[in-house]
């Protein structure tokens, strides 16, 4: 589902986020993704929601070449690709209801249409008693609840998670992580960058450890075959 | 069967396309309302840059109104090529009605009328306000005068001109003269003035693109935080312009709607002080509003500048913003 071949993007002034990365992974997997600060998680998934473009190598999504994609195609790749962060990143001047409405709106989907899927997302989430409520009402975990609801509305392939549990306690995180399992039962594929690694190792999934913008490790969960990175 | 398997591919195809038109028509019609809405939540500041539009649009508008009145009145002298022939004092009421008979028979001429010295004398008394000197003058001292119309091939500046010279070397013509020359000064500052107010509605319609540029500017600065997140679900940089589209296109249609306004206005205040006036001349001249095709083109281009501008404004400031 998402390839990454001899990857590396440095920025200008000569640092370097990612060096030569290369990375497949399968529809339907869960993948953690760890490392320091700095050491290129979230440079790893703004390039997959192109954010940001590769200065090297080629970055594949669902059988799209991100390096070619042309501009005007960056709003329809966005829409096979949910994406959750850290802060969130609600309207505030909005309802739930209107911020997890958003991507079907956007989408160009009809109003009964949204209505129920919004509605069906919120319900994944255990907000549905909020819709009607602004963001600034609730609480962090309710936030990111939402964002969460956002990201998986119209139901795509692939979702990217940076820091989603950053800001949470220990409980909250166990409760959205386990959301996220949900999602993965029914065939999304997820990459999610934490370093909350107590919480992830007891979850049996592949862990991508990332160093100085390197592939350091790549931990298999176990009773699954052994890891073969340059797959293409 | 073939056909009639085409027929129905085609049928299918225009049901699907007037489909597609009736949710973009929908999808159009609803963020026309939602612009409408958020202007209407920030009355004040709507009304203000309305306001600003309006007035800038009015002033070159109002000016442009009073130089086609002014060009109304004056229409009435554009065949006013008339040449007036003033006859010698000894020249005989015989005489002069023989040559007005003359002259009325040239082809050149469409009508010629004698004002006998009588004629004049009662005319002048009735308007000047003269009467009493002139009954203290004793005789009566105008001479007849015979006032010529040419034809309007022979109405042009050069051709009246030398009919003017020709005229003059008749016998009982004291003194002609040919009521051109003022006529002709008018014009030209008229044209002055249309220039004029060609240059200044060119600079306040600039002025109205600028304010609605800015204005769009600071709202696309203000839904900032928006239009990256309407980045990252995947809106396209269509849907994230048409609302901006929308709200200019609406300051303009407003501002347009307020300059109309305030024309009629000032036409209304004038009107009354005008007929007056044209009242103290004998003239039944009536101030001339906003007529049907200068409304809808004050308003028209109104709302295409406020397009215009939001349509700059969105060009040069959206792309700036890209979600990280």
């Amino acid at each position: 589902m998402i390839f990454f071949d001899n990857v590396t993007k440095s920025y200008p002034g000569g640092h370097r986020g990612l060096s030569e990365i290369n990375l497949h992974v399968e529809p339907g997997e869960m993948v953690f993704l760890t490392g320091h600060s700095g050491a290129g998680k979230s440079t790893l998934l703004k390039l997959i929601g192109l954010l940001e473009r590769s200065t090297r190598g080629q970055v594949r999504v669902g059988g799209r070449n991100l390096t070619r994609l042309k501009r005007s195609q960056i709003p329809f790749h966005r829409r096979e690709v949910g994406m959750i962060f850290q802060d969130h990143r609600l309207l505030h001047d909005r309802t739930v209801f209107d911020n997890v409405a958003m991507p079907l709106v956007v989408a160009g989907v009809g109003h009964s249409e949204t209505s129920r899927r919004v509605r069906a997302a919120l319900d994944k989430v255990s907000l549905l008693t909020k819709e009607k409520a602004y963001p600034v009402t609730l609480s962090g975990g309710e936030q990111q609840r939402v964002g969460i609801a956002r990201a998986v509305v119209s139901k795509p392939p692939v979702v990217l998670a940076d820091e989603p549990t950053g800001n949470l306690d220990p409980d909250l995180s166990r409760e959205i992580m386990g959301l996220f399992d949900q999602f993965n039962q029914v065939g999304v594929t997820l990459l999610i960058a934490t370093h909350n690694l107590d919480l992830i190792s007891t979850l049996n999934k592949r862990i991508l450890t990332l160093d100085g913008g390197r592939l350091a490790q790549d931990t298999r969960a176990k009773g699954q075959g052994p890891v073969n990175t340059m797959r293409t | 069967m073939k056909r009639e398997k085409r027929r129905k591919k085609s049928a299918h195809i225009s049901r699907r396309r007037r489909l597609h038109l009736h949710v973009w028509l929908l999808r159009h019609l609803q963020v026309a309302l939602s612009s409408l809405g958020r202007l209407a939540r920030a009355p004040l500041s709507t009304l203000m840059t309305s306001a600003v539009i309006g007035i800038s649009l009015a002033l070159p508008a109002g000016l442009y109104l009073l130089l086609q009145n002014v060009q109304e009145l004056s229409g009435s002298w554009d065949g006013a090529a008339t040449i007036s022939l003033f006859l010698h004092q000894e020249t005989s009421a015989r005489e002069a009605g023989e040559l007005t008979r003359e002259l009325g028979l040239r082809a050149d001429i469409s009508s010629v009328r004698l004002i006998d010295r009588d004629n004049a004398l009662e005319e002048f008394q009735r308007f000047s306000g003269f009467s009493d000197a002139l009954r203290a003058l004793g005789g009566n001292p105008l001479p007849a005068v015979i006032v010529v119309e040419p034809t309007t091939d022979h109405s042009t500046p050069e051709a009246a001109e030398s009919m003017l010279s020709a005229l003059r070397a008749l016998r009982p013509v004291e003194l002609a003269q040919l009521d051109l020359q003022w006529v002709r000064r008018f014009h030209a500052i008229t044209d002055i003035a249309r220039r004029a107010i060609a240059v200044l509605a060119t600079l306040l319609g600039l002025a109205v693109l600028l304010i609605v540029v800015n204005t769009i500017r600071l709202e696309i600065q203000n839904r900032h935080a928006e239009i990256e997140i309407t980045k990252l679900i995947g809106g396209t940089n269509a849907f994230i312009r048409r609302p901006f589209l929308y709200a200019g296109l609406l300051y303009g249609l407003f501002g347009g709607i307020l300059a109309w306004f305030l024309v009629v206005l000032g036409v209304g205040l004038l009107d009354p002080p005008v007929a007056r006036l044209a009242g103290l001349y004998q003239s039944t001249f009536e101030l001339s509003g906003m007529g049907l095709d200068a409304s809808l083109i004050l308003i028209g281009g109104s709302t295409l500048l406020g397009l215009g501008g939001s349509w700059v404004a969105v060009g040069r400031h959206l792309n700036e913003i890209e979600p990280s």
